[in-house]
């Protein structure tokens, strides 16, 4: 396994517990979907794996998380991307007042040579719409062309594990479309190891290979991704159909009706 | 018409050393948004220390220059680890008043040493530095923070804008926590750009020495003027403290020479209220950028 997290609890400020014993597994290669509503402790696990609880004033207080066989919880930012961990930020956060081809560049920041020519080569490749687009202000670019950035700006460090929260966040379905599908081409081409972090379950099913959902801090359900998206819990409440499979009409939503069984 | 030309020359003159002593105040902003009150001090520091080495080491004049420099650089790394490290992550409030205390810090430091008297540079400046048209003439000194003032201006302008470590240095100013998820050092920049701050108001306290005379009083004094200007030029431009320096240096010596000298001080802050009315963020600050 590429990384494995036991049972980890994380605490903010000493007294906010949004992880109650969280357990996963990543197998290198593979597409890693991680589901659930607002608030389930989504962000807060990628943020342990990547380090950027730290800054935060969160802390991993039980368990462990294990890159590469080596234990990695707690460490800072700044050791953990370096082993090969990159997050990119939910809401797309770029560098602002930075052309497009100089947020590139910061991703290179890791490397102790930085050749990046070729990587942004690359980057243009997968992200042709960047290209055009190279000498503009960050600041100044479409939701779109700011989410394929970030994903860009996270590929030039060359990660062997890629951590991605909510890349459809305000984006038009085609643009997510696209997106999903750049994300699927960069897990095959580059075998690029991803945990996809999302509300779009739909999406995010249909890309990953393996499936967790989350709920009030704890994993409560997980499975191949194509067994998750016939679950009929799964399709009742993250999927927004019946269980039968059809549409659901908007005055039959009666919440009392079903209870998630797993609660 | 010479009197107005000369006018504008001395001018232009003092305005170009306020902009070259406003550099480093801007490059702390730039990078982490805290304002150094002690940027004065830091100014002091440099003038005294290039003193000691010229007066009392007799070394020449260049050797001098580049040490107090190297001197000045390793003096902003050393303030940043020890003093405003501890302080990463907490509200900016308490940076601001930590750099308050660094100038009193720094202030009794120098007072202790060197005492508050006045001490002069020996006069190592050629005089064909000094140029002349006419009967407009402007001092070798002038010429000099020219000279120097643009090869920094230069040099720091090329830095920021094609290098990976100046690239890294305004991700962070830009946005904090993309630059921590990427990996980038923010240590290690905040600690650079107090580094490179320092050199740069230790290089402008060596000019601001030759012309006055190296006093702690006076030359921390510059610190504060330096508000002025780069809010006039923009926090966070430098150019803007070039361009808001020289405006601020034009506008004193006109006042000075057609109103009345005591008017000096005050005609350009009433000019400065004047343009933050139409432009907020200063003549060349950056506006914000906001998506809605």
């Amino acid at each position: 396994m590429l990384l494995e997290v036991n049972n980890i609890s994380v605490v903010y400020s000493d007294v906010i517990q949004v992880l109650k014993g969280v357990s996963l597994s990543v197998e290198k290669g593979k597409i890693i979907s991680l589901l659930g509503s607002n608030g389930s402790g989504k962000t807060s696990t990628l943020k342990a794996i990547s380090g950027l609880l730290k800054p935060e004033n969160g802390k991993v207080t039980d368990g462990e998380i294990i890159f590469n066989e080596k234990p990695i919880h707690n460490q800072s930012p700044e050791v953990i991307t370096r082993m090969g961990i990159i997050q990119v930020l939910e809401g797309r956060q770029p560098f602002k007042y930075l052309t497009i081809e100089e947020n590139l560049r910061v991703g290179t920041a890791i490397r102790s040579t930085k050749p990046y020519k070729e990587d942004l080569d690359m980057v243009y490749h997968y992200f042709p719409a960047l290209l055009s687009r190279r000498r503009a202000r960050a600041g100044y670019c479409s939701g779109g062309e700011l989410q394929m950035l970030v994903i860009g700006r996270a590929l030039m460090a060359k990660p062997e594990l890629l951590l991605l929260d909510e890349p459809s966040l305000g984006l038009a379905p085609l643009i997510v479309r696209e997106i999903f599908g750049i994300i699927k081409k960069i897990n095959e081409e580059q075998g690029a190891t991803i945990v996809l972090v999302e509300q779009n379950a739909n999406m995010a099913l249909q890309i990953a290979h393996y499936g967790y959902v989350m709920e009030n801090g704890k994993i409560v359900m997980e499975g191949k991704a194509e067994e998750l998206i016939e679950n009929p819990d799964i399709k009742e409440f993250y999927l927004g159909m019946a269980a039968s499979g059809d549409m659901r009409a908007y005055r039959d939503v009666k919440s009392y009706r079903r209870r998630k069984r797993w609660l | 018409m010479d009197f107005f030309i000369q006018l504008v020359v001395n001018g232009l003159s003092v305005g170009f050393i306020y902009g070259i002593s406003a550099m480093g105040f801007v490059m702390i902003f730039k990078s982490s948004s805290v304002l150094n009150f002690a940027h004065g001090e830091l100014l002091a520091m440099g003038a005294y220390i290039f003193l000691v080495l010229v007066t009392w080491a007799e070394l020449p004049v260049y050797a001098a220059f580049l040490l107090t420099m190297a001197a000045c650089f390793s003096l902003g790394f050393i303030v940043e680890r020890l003093f405003l490290r501890p302080l990463i992550g907490e509200p900016l409030i308490f940076v601001i008043m930590l750099t308050v205390g660094l100038a009193a810090m720094f202030k009794g430091l120098i007072l202790l040493i060197w005492g508050g008297n006045l001490h002069t540079f020996p006069d190592f400046l050629p005089t064909w530095l000094s140029l002349s048209w006419g009967s407009v003439s402007v001092q070798p000194v002038y010429t000099l923070a020219l000279v120097v003032g643009t090869t920094f201006l230069v040099l720091f302008g090329l830095f920021f804008k094609f290098s990976s470590q100046g690239i890294y240095m305004r991700s962070v100013a830009d946005n904090q926590r993309a630059a921590l998820s990427l990996g980038v050092n923010v240590k290690k920049v905040f600690a650079l750009s107090w580094a490179i701050a320092a050199l740069v108001a230790g290089m402008s306290g060596i000019i601001l020495g030759i012309i006055n005379g190296v006093n702690v009083h006076d030359l921390s004094a510059i610190g504060l003027k330096v508000f002025p200007v780069v809010i006039l030029g923009g926090l966070d431009s430098i150019g803007g403290a070039i361009i808001g320096g020289l405006i601020i240096g034009l506008l004193e010596t006109l006042t000075g020479g057609y109103i009345s000298p005591s008017l000096r001080d005050v005609v350009p802050y009433i000019v400065l209220v004047f343009i933050l009315m139409v432009k907020p963020y200063g003549l060349f600050g950056q506006v914000e950028i906001e998506r809605v």
